[in-house]
């Protein structure tokens, strides 16, 4: 909502500067988020009359006009199409002052010497209007200065209102509200009922009066269109930033301004029958105002005559039924739009309008007639005519309720902290122009007609807040009964995790949870990701089914940007549609790239592998005390090197991947092809086990080491299992310390070294213990694996 | 007895000379050993008369002491110089850096959310989480904006269907916490949340830290002293802090927050518009219809709630100055926090 401070304070005028004036109704909830100036800062401008325009005899384009200032005549040259004879246009003469601190001085323009400037909107900030020069009335009175003739010392003041306060969406509101908080009468303008000249009517049927039920109607006949709205009226409508069409319209749109109240003026001539509001029939068109042509449905309001639709009700008129330059009767619509009935509407149709905007939160339903007679005086006054009788068709059933709303007094305190004078509850709620009457409790409220959004006790407490000021009422430091809240040492805490891989070289990044659709389908070939259905581009248009896509772009601008070495993790939700319905699985995911170490001087630039990766992943899986419980598989999944690619599980679980980035998709992402990356469910991860005391033993550990050669194929994985099922039970650990291949060995098999250490709770082992147990591993090894034993 | 005072001589001359331990140990067998000069002289004693014997004796002694002392001082002399030479040998440049994996960090949105769980942990309120592919029931209609209601249009909701939306704030966490919870209750709800918009100030995703507080007792004064309270903590420093009227269909009376500009301290900068305030979170009373809908009774219980952007939070906090830098995740913009 836009307002000009004069206009408001021809209503209620406080005596406090325009800035005191837009803090005390922003901290009223009417939040003004910007005040200007209605026009550049200028001087010297008076209003001027062209007396005389010749064409220039060397510049095609401009004139050399003789220009009175009333006492004094000066030569200007002057450039604008519009220059002619009788004009009165603005003259910056010399010595003044325009916007941007342009002083005007005396010029040549082509030879021929020129005395001021005449000046368009633009050149005076008064609007972007530069197409030529700004066109005075014919009245205006010539040599007195713009800013006084125009009233220009005036503030624009533009307040974000809240979609609860439609009464705030009239001068008229926001008088009553400024009135209140200073304890002023609000000023409002008498309207007296116009005294019909003519018998005339036009017939109006409420065909849908839930709807609509209230049209207030009036035909006025003979009027003059021609001229232009006068001054003060294009003044006003300009200042709250809307552009003068014709009187008609520039008085309609007054009126909605000043009292809230949209209405619509048509062209008696093209109406044909009466009016019927109604619903729309299936299918049926509508050419608007604007010229779009819409199909309607059968859910949209309609103005229509016997004939044809003629409005979008509420919303926007058509076209060939408004007001035109030769229309000489017109009838006048005052109408009340259910908002419940009427919201969305427009959106659905991609409209949004002055008059939509105020029915969708609610116009005063009892206000159409004031309004009525208000548009008809002023257009009598402007383009004469003969009014008709004042026309109301109403379905009081339909109206709605008058809302009677109790306030307890105890509820006071109970809600906002303090006890409020009874006198100010009521000072409060009679000046915001409820019906106060005492209760045994408290009060009963009767609502005004123009508001909306009380009804219920709550509402009443946050008026009483609001005026009061929020400022004014109390603070309590907070208490409440201390208790501990639970704490499930069984869980790993996310901050832990993260602060781990911090501790590892990981950064952590958050990356979009919409991904491009040809990112996830390299990662995730198989899954339909959940889409957007109005996505806010083509790359952010699917909902990640794992965070590899996001961290792997991530990964890719950073080398771009010459980061040769990245280590990044997120943690976030997944979204995995499946057959039982969507899953929302919170994830961890990491990504490396580049050297293993930050280039150093003690420190090789050798890349980074599969098992630095996989080191750091074992090391977030041993701070949850259960890293046993996980095991790696090989395994192929998309997006990954098959030869280089593990699955994760725990117990039986798969629970997540590791993986080299397979080379075909590292070319499409455009990153190196020795990027490791790893996703796993955050759920398997951060479930960790409370650690239980085990005896340690005080007799001495004997440690074994044996060389094996098995074939490559073979997974060392495996053969340590076998190892440790087979070595009985007084392994107490077992650690495989070399892994060999090549030179010395059959091509076909590897050489495994493994160390076990064997120990007893209970007494030193004897030799004979240790080696059955090793004779033990190496049959099993032997039987299971081929294995031989090196010597 | 002469050649005993020129043999001392030449002895503690050879002493003082021998270069290390074992010229040291020639030394001492050469003068002190069993076949040694000055054993030969105790050995010679023989030959005096009984007169003469004690008292050469007692010379030859008091020499064979002197020799056993120097000795053994020149031997810790020759085995400290040998430990100092060691030492220098060893010595390292200790300003090389050291060996070892760099320490990475957590996003600053992350750390932000951190701190703020923190504090409100310490009074006793649980971090709960919810979905961020929410319906429509939850993310509006139970939170007191039905269909159509021109709070809808405000909010720039993505959908994936007619019914689903991508949550466009933590309410609807609130929402779930009263359906499942008896009050009293002490919740946030930090998250990822999602409006179609993009632009300099805007992100299509963001994260809010969502705040409920129910019992029996709570009342505005109470909103205001438990925001003020947090804002200084978060800040730490004293802050001028205003409430301002505002509107939430799930919240009566609402309250938008300003703080005085941490950046001008409220004398005007770019920062804050030049209006020496900035806006920083709202919150208000739990509306009784949200109450209703949770079937919590709004007679007994009171409560209120309050939702803060964190990415705001973290450009005051941090002074970051553009807010596309927190989802780039460029390492020059990570590695400062």
């Amino acid at each position: 909502m836009i307002i000009s401070e004069q206009w408001l304070r021809e209503w209620v005028s406080p005596d406090l500067t325009t800035e005191e004036l837009a803090h005390q109704i922003t901290m009223a909830g009417l939040e003004v988020d910007a005040i200007d100036p209605v026009a550049g800062e200028f001087s010297g401008v008076v209003v001027a009359e062209i007396l005389k325009a010749d064409q220039h005899p060397d510049a095609d384009k401009l004139r050399v006009c003789v220009v009175s200032t009333g006492e004094e005549t000066f030569q200007i040259v002057c450039g604008a199409p519009n220059a002619r004879p009788g004009l009165k246009a603005p003259l910056a003469t010399v010595g003044g002052v325009l916007p941007g601190d342009f002083r005007i001085k005396k010029a040549k323009l082509r030879g021929v010497e020129s005395f001021g400037m005449l000046c368009a909107e633009k050149e005076l900030g008064l609007s972007e209007a530069n197409e030529g020069l700004m066109e005075l009335a014919a009245d205006a009175p010539v040599g007195t200065d713009l800013r006084d003739y125009l009233g220009l010392d005036d503030q624009v003041i533009e307040i974000g209102l809240t979609p609860n306060r439609a009464d705030c969406l009239g001068i008229g509101g926001i008088a009553r509200e400024v009135g209140l908080l200073n304890n002023l009468p609000v000023n409002a303008p008498v309207i007296e009922p116009v005294v019909p000249a003519i018998d005339d009517t036009f017939p109006v049927k409420l065909e849908a009066p839930q709807r609509c039920p209230r049209f207030v109607g009036r035909v006025i006949r003979d009027i003059d269109i021609r001229s232009p709205s006068p001054l003060w009226l294009q003044e006003k409508l300009r200042r709250v930033g809307l552009r003068s069409i014709d009187p008609v319209v520039d008085v309609t749109n007054y009126v909605m301004m000043e009292l809230g109240q949209p209405m619509h003026a048509y062209d008696l001539a093209t109406l044909s029958g009466g009016i019927r509001v109604r619903t729309a029939e299936a299918a049926e068109k509508l050419t608007l105002l604007d010229g779009q042509e819409l199909e309607m449905d059968a859910e949209t309001l309609v103005i229509a005559d016997h004939e044809k639709p003629l409005g979008l009700a509420g919303i926007m008129g058509g076209e060939g039924s408004g007001v035109s330059e030769t229309t000489s009767d017109l009838f006048l619509e005052v109408a009340f739009f259910t908002p419940d009935m009427l919201a969305g509407k427009a959106r659905s149709y991609g409209l949004h309008t002055d008059a939509s905007h105020r029915f969708e939160r609610g116009v005063d339903w009892q206000g159409q007639v004031a309004a009525m007679e208000r548009a008809t005086a002023l257009l009598l006054e402007i383009v004469g005519g003969k009014a008709g009788p004042l026309q109301e068709t109403v379905a009081e059933d339909q109206l709605p309720a008058k809302r009677v709303v109790n306030l307890r007094q105890a509820r006071i305190p109970r809600l906002l902290g303090f006890d409020m004078a009874a006198a100010e509850v009521e000072r409060i709620l009679a000046g915001l122009g409820l019906e106060v009457e005492r209760s045994d409790e408290g009060w009963r409220c009767g609502v005004p007609s123009w508001r909306f959004d009380i009804s219920i006790e709550a509402d009443l407490l946050e008026e009483l807040a609001r005026v009061y000021g929020y400022n004014q009422l109390p603070v309590t430091p907070i208490s409440a009964t201390l208790h501990m809240p639970a704490h499930k040492e069984g869980t790993l805490e996310l901050p832990r995790l993260r602060a781990h891989l911090a501790a590892r070289g990981y950064r952590e990044a958050i990356t979009y949870s919409f991904v491009e659709p040809r990112v996830q389908q390299l990662i995730d070939p198989d899954l339909t990701p959940v889409a957007l259905e109005n996505p806010i581009s083509a790359d952010m248009s699917v909902m990640r089914t794992s965070l590899l896509p996001g961290l792997l772009s991530a990964l890719v601008r950073n080398t771009k940007r010459q980061q040769g070495r990245v280590r990044l993790f997120e943690s976030g939700q997944r979204f995995l549609p499946s057959e039982d319905g969507l899953a929302q699985e919170p994830t961890l995911a990491m990504a490396v790239c580049g050297s293993r170490f930050s280039e150093s001087w003690n420190q090789g630039g050798e890349g980074v592998d599969f098992f630095d990766l996989k080191g750091d992943l074992e090391s977030v899986l041993e701070l949850g005390s259960a890293a046993e419980q996980f095991r790696f598989e090989s395994a192929e999944r998309a997006g990954l090197h098959p030869g280089q690619t593990a699955a994760i599980y725990r117990g039986d679980e798969l629970v997540g991947h590791i993986g080299a980035l397979h080379p075909a998709v590292a070319k499409a992402l455009d990153v190196g092809s020795a990027t490791f990356v790893c996703e796993i469910r955050l759920a398997a991860v951060l479930e960790a086990a409370i650690p239980a005391f085990a005896e340690v033993s005080k007799y001495p550990e004997v440690r074994r080491d044996l060389a094996v050669l098995v074939d490559r194929e073979i997974q060392a994985g495996d053969l340590l299992a076998n190892v440790r099922a087979s070595a009985g039970t007084y392994l107490k650990d077992l650690t495989l310390f070399d892994v060999y291949e090549g030179k010395g060995i059959d091509p076909k098999r590897k050489s495994l070294a493994i160390g076990l250490t064997f120990q007893d709770l209970s007494r030193t082992l004897s030799e004979e213990d240790v080696n059955l147990a090793v004779d033990q591993v190496v049959d099993s090894l032997e039987k299971n694996y081929k294995a031989e034993l090196r010597s | 007895m002469e050649n005993l005072d020129a043999l001392a001589n030449e002895a503690r001359a050879a002493i003082e000379a021998a270069a290390d331990g074992a010229a040291l140990e020639q030394l001492r067998v050469d003068y002190l050993g069993k076949k040694g000069q000055l054993t030969a002289l105790l050995k010679g004693l023989g030959q005096l008369s009984p007169e003469e014997r004690p008292q050469a004796g007692a010379q030859i002694n008091v020499v064979k002491q002197e020799l056993q002392e120097l000795i053994g001082t020149r031997k810790s002399a020759l085995e400290s110089a040998a430990v100092a030479a060691k030492l220098a040998a060893e010595t390292i440049d200790v300003t090389l850096p050291g060996r070892g994996q760099s320490t990475g960090g957590i996003h600053p949105i992350t750390r932000t959310m951190e701190r703020m769980e923190a504090f409100f942990g310490a009074i006793g309120f649980e971090v709960v989480e919810g979905p961020e592919i929410e319906d429509d029931y939850h993310n509006f209609e139970a939170l007191n904006i039905p269909e159509h209601h021109p709070a809808r249009a405000m909010h720039d909701t993505f959908y994936v269907d007619p019914h689903t939306v991508l949550r466009t704030h933590t309410s609807p966490v609130q929402v779930r916490v009263m359906e499942t919870s008896e009050p009293p209750l002490k919740v946030i709800c930090p998250g990822r949340v999602y409006r179609c918009d993009s632009d300099l100030t805007h992100t299509p995703m963001f994260h809010q830290v969502e705040g409920l507080l129910i019992d029996e007792h709570s009342t505005f004064a109470d909103l205001k002293g438990l925001i003020e309270e947090f804002l200084r903590v978060f800040f730490e420093k004293e802050l001028a802090v205003r409430f301002r009227p505002s509107y939430f269909p799930f919240t009566e009376p609402s309250a938008e927050v300003d703080i005085q500009c941490v950046n001008c301290g409220g004398s005007g900068c770019r920062v804050c518009s030049h209006t020496g305030w900035i806006e920083i979170l709202g919150c208000g009373m739990v509306h009784p219809k949200v109450f209703e809908y949770s079937n919590i009774d709004p007679e007994k219980y009171s409560g209120f709630a309050f939702g803060m952007g964190v990415e705001r939070l973290a450009m005051l906090r941090y002074g970051v100055n553009d807010l596309r830098l927190f989802f780039d995740n460029d390492l020059r913009f990570l590695e400062q926090f």
